[in-house]
């Protein structure tokens, strides 16, 4: 086997699943929100909800395509780069991934269509049937990847052959595995926070930006009604998750010792452990450097008493400890920005208590700022969760480097420059196109009139009549042609 | 009840292949066409008749794939790595196709200017790889030990490019025939010519793949009842049974040409189907019952039954489901677009 080809394959794979994360972590949220906003406007028959709608679907659309092609590579990963973990485990997990096309993805990619194409197409019920359904998708779709993925953090329900291959005996145990509903609803609730943070971030920005310019708004402007479903949405989902959250860590404490003891800092097996704050695990010392604790309250926050032992990174051998300095900063930076969350929702909940949400500048930009946390706190997780599993690639069973494919190491460097280049040009344009989207704004996207030269010359819209017919808002005309 | 859980998951990543290969065919074709296109205009229609389709299209080959994965982990296993290179081609040109529906309409002058070209050349890299893939299986793989163990350029010989040409245009011959069943005035003449031009490339490189591939393989040959070893000798009794399938295509073939002049907007995509299919069938007479050529048939790289069969259960209820409600989508989008009349209002 290769070394170096099982570090390049290592790298390609983080490279690529960070980038595709970041989409599903947005538009399952915001698949939900737009079929929210959707049927209040068929509801309430409010145009503020259409607006709304219209501007975000935009976005929505923009962020899934990248999330699609982003996901095609890393299905067909698993076989060019861990064609080892596919060949010994596929029996079990490939089912899992099977169910995920099936019952996920042409849900989604189908109905897809019907919502970005078929305003005029389809009646307004049938239309908010397929966004709804995009939305339902979304859901399944991250209910068996987290299975598979929680499977292979807590692994059960299977058996080893005598060549070497897995077989499920219980497949009801492979999906519901131990970590999975925490890690399940750890994963949405992320998934809605990150999308909360998000419209709530635009909708403070687009706000701020009206104050300065000295725009008079009153009553419910479309930024100020979706900035308190944002806020309130917050108020409640944060705290909660810090609940989940700490439900998750019990169940790694309970399945996975290593990674509790790396995402501590412990080193030590003991009881009454510390609480380490701050620190610099150091792998060579196996100990911590600079270390900021809290003496006895580690066991405390483990939720177990005071006298129970909690294993340390000392109780396995070298090769079988995980890397420590990813998970230990990941958890904390995931948890600070865990806690800012709650901060946000807090104070908000107060200002809008108070009516005073529209007129705080300074919440406003903090919530301007709070916009990219949620991703920011995901990728933090899913390195916690996936660095604090090795050296396992399916914990305590199968190793990450006896599941790497034969193939040498410049081939995987060739494949993970091409991945950064193409990568590079795809995200940087495609986070232009959002920004610029978010910049516009909900009113001035479906409204205002585009400059002649940046309309495709030729769209249907360029002939369309004067109103506002929903569909693609962006095009939708106001100059005469 | 006795299934054949191993057959059933053959034929139905078959089929999932082959509606892959049809259906995001004509899609790939269209950005195959692209540059022979007269204005941005046709381009913005040629581009709507499959905007609101492309990724259910696309979602075949993520089902090809994955249920390769599951249902034979070990034929996954061997030919991802045996195919590392043109598969990440195949994936690099999905990626910029793909995000250039959205980019394109997104981008201003020249950033629009450059999602056209990716656009274009995401689908010609994409239908490339494919057929260096396919060219890449056909010919067989090296295995050792259940393990891929030939080199990382065994899929670049004379015989794959020559099947990639002729997948590059078969792809247009389908996105040809589609456009002009969706289009109408100009780009519907547009679009016979480019269905007739690529109908005749098809019908040579048909038949160079098919004497290339009889060549490739002696296995190969001797399915077709030929036996190229020493001289030429031909067993007919082989032959006569599998000869519906060159037929076939010849068929297709046919009706491209005489509807196509006759004015139908309709049979030409048929034609072009019937092409696609009997091309289709004719490679898998050659290497069934492998999965991996020619080392590993599919019975020996079948994942457990347990596993199989909880897959069919899932896959007799919602399989059905899946195909009711894509048929529905393109009945949705059912019509000839134009200029006035796109979706995107």
């Amino acid at each position: 086997m290769d070394l170096d080809a099982l570090l390049l394959s290592r790298l390609q794979f983080a490279f690529t699943i960070a980038f595709h994360i970041l989409f599903p972590a947005f538009t399952i949220g915001l698949a939900a929100y737009l079929a929210v906003l959707e049927g209040l406007w068929l509801w309430t028959k409010r145009e503020a909800f259409k607006v709304l709608y219209l501007f975000w679907v935009k976005i929505f659309a923009l962020s899934f395509g990248m999330g699609v092609v982003s996901g095609v590579v890393l299905s067909y990963q698993f076989g060019t780069n861990w064609s080892e973990f596919i060949r010994l485990t596929g029996g079990v997990i490939g089912p899992l991934l099977a169910y995920e096309v099936l019952t996920a993805f042409f849900l989604e990619a189908s109905f897809l269509g019907v919502m970005l194409f078929g305003w005029k197409k389809v009646g307004p019920k049938l239309h908010f049937a397929s966004t709804v359904l995009v939305a339902v998708g979304t859901t399944i779709s991250a209910f068996w990847i987290l299975s598979a993925n929680s499977w292979m953090q807590t692994p059960q329900g299977f058996q080893i052959m005598a060549d070497g291959r897995f077989e499920a005996t219980d497949y009801m145990q492979v999906i519901f595995n131990p970590s999975f509903p925490t890690r399940l609803a750890h994963m949405l609730l992320a998934a809605f926070l990150t999308t909360g943070l998000v419209v709530g971030g635009v909708s403070a920005w687009r706000l701020l930006k009206d104050r300065a310019a000295g725009v008079k708004t009153e009553g419910w402007s479309e930024s100020r009604i979706s900035l308190v479903m944002a806020v309130g949405l917050i108020a409640v989902l944060a705290p909660l998750q810090l609940v989940v959250g700490h439900a998750s860590g019990e169940v790694a404490h309970k399945y996975q010792p290593s990674k509790t003891a790396a995402i501590e800092g412990y080193w030590e097996t003991r009881a009454d452990q510390p609480l380490h704050l701050f620190g610099i695990p150091d792998r060579n010392a196996q100990k911590n450097h600079f270390e900021v604790s809290i003496p006895g309250v580690g066991n405390l926050i483990q939720g177990v008493p005071k006298d129970e032992v909690i294993k340390g990174l000392d109780s396995w051998a070298r090769e079988d400890q995980p890397p420590p300095f990813i998970p230990f900063f990941g958890f904390r930076i995931m948890v600070g920005l865990g806690l800012l969350m709650i901060g946000l929702g807090a104070w908000g909940a107060v200002l809008i208590w108070r009516k005073k949400i529209f007129d705080s500048p300074l919440f406003l930009r903090f919530a301007v700022l709070m916009g990219p946390a949620g991703f920011i706190a995901v990728l933090a997780g899913w390195m916690v969760t996936e660095v604090g599993r090795q050296p396992w690639v399916v914990y305590g069973v199968l190793k990450t480097r006896d599941a790497v494919s034969p193939v040498i190491a410049s081939q995987v460097a060739t494949s993970l420059i091409a991945y950064v280049l193409v990568y590079s040009v795809v995200f940087t344009a495609g986070a232009i196109f959002i920004l610029r989207l978010m910049a516009e704004g909900p009113v001035a996207a479906v409204t205002a009139p585009s400059p002649r030269g940046q309309r495709s010359p030729g769209t249907p819209l360029a002939k369309a009549p004067e109103d506002t017919t929903p569909g693609r808002p962006d095009r939708v005309p106001g100059d005469p042609k | 009840m006795n299934l054949d859980l191993q057959l059933i998951w053959a034929g139905l990543i078959a089929v999932s292949v082959l509606l892959y290969v049809t259906l995001d065919g004509f899609d790939l074709g269209i950005g195959i066409l692209f540059p022979f296109a007269k204005s941005p205009g046709e381009r913005d229609v040629m581009m709507n008749t499959i905007a609101p389709v492309w990724d259910g299209n696309e979602t075949w080959l993520v089902l090809g794939g994955g249920g390769l994965l599951a249902a034979f982990p070990l034929a996954y296993s061997v030919l991802m790595p045996a195919l590392y290179l043109p598969i990440l081609l195949m994936l690099a040109g999905l990626i910029l196709r793909g995000v250039a529906f959205e980019f394109r309409f997104r981008a201003r002058n020249r950033g629009r200017k450059f999602w056209t070209q990716m656009f274009s050349g995401g689908s010609i890299l994409t239908a490339v790889a494919q057929g260096l893939v396919l060219g890449g299986f056909i010919q067989g793989v090296t295995v050792r030990d259940d393990r891929f163990a030939g080199g990382q350029f065994d899929w670049l010989t004379p015989y794959t490019l020559l099947v990639a040409a002729g997948l590059v245009a078969g792809y247009a011959l389908l996105g040809g025939a589609w456009l002009m069943m969706k289009t109408k005035d100009n780009l519907h003449g547009d679009a016979k010519r480019w269905t007739r031009i690529s109908a005749l490339i098809v019908t040579g490189l048909l038949a160079a793949v098919s004497v290339a591939t009889l060549l490739i393989h002696p296995r190969v040959a001797a399915r077709w009842g030929f036996d190229l070893h020493d001289g030429f000798a031909l067993e007919l009794a082989k032959l006569l049974p599998l000869l519906p399938i060159p037929l076939l295509g010849l068929i297709g073939l046919g009706i491209v040409f005489v509807m196509s002049r006759k004015g139908s907007h309709r049979w030409p995509f048929v034609g072009a189907i019937l092409v696609f299919l009997s091309g289709y069938l004719g490679l898998a007479v050659g290497f069934a019952p492998y999965i991996v050529p020619y080392a590993l048939n599919f019975r020996q790289a079948a994942a457990p039954d347990n596993a199989l069969g909880l897959m069919l259960v899932g896959t007799a209820a919602i399989l059905p489901l899946i195909l009711a409600y894509t048929a529905w989508v393109y009945w949705v989008f059912r019509g000839k677009i134009d200029e006035e009349a796109g979706y995107h209002h």
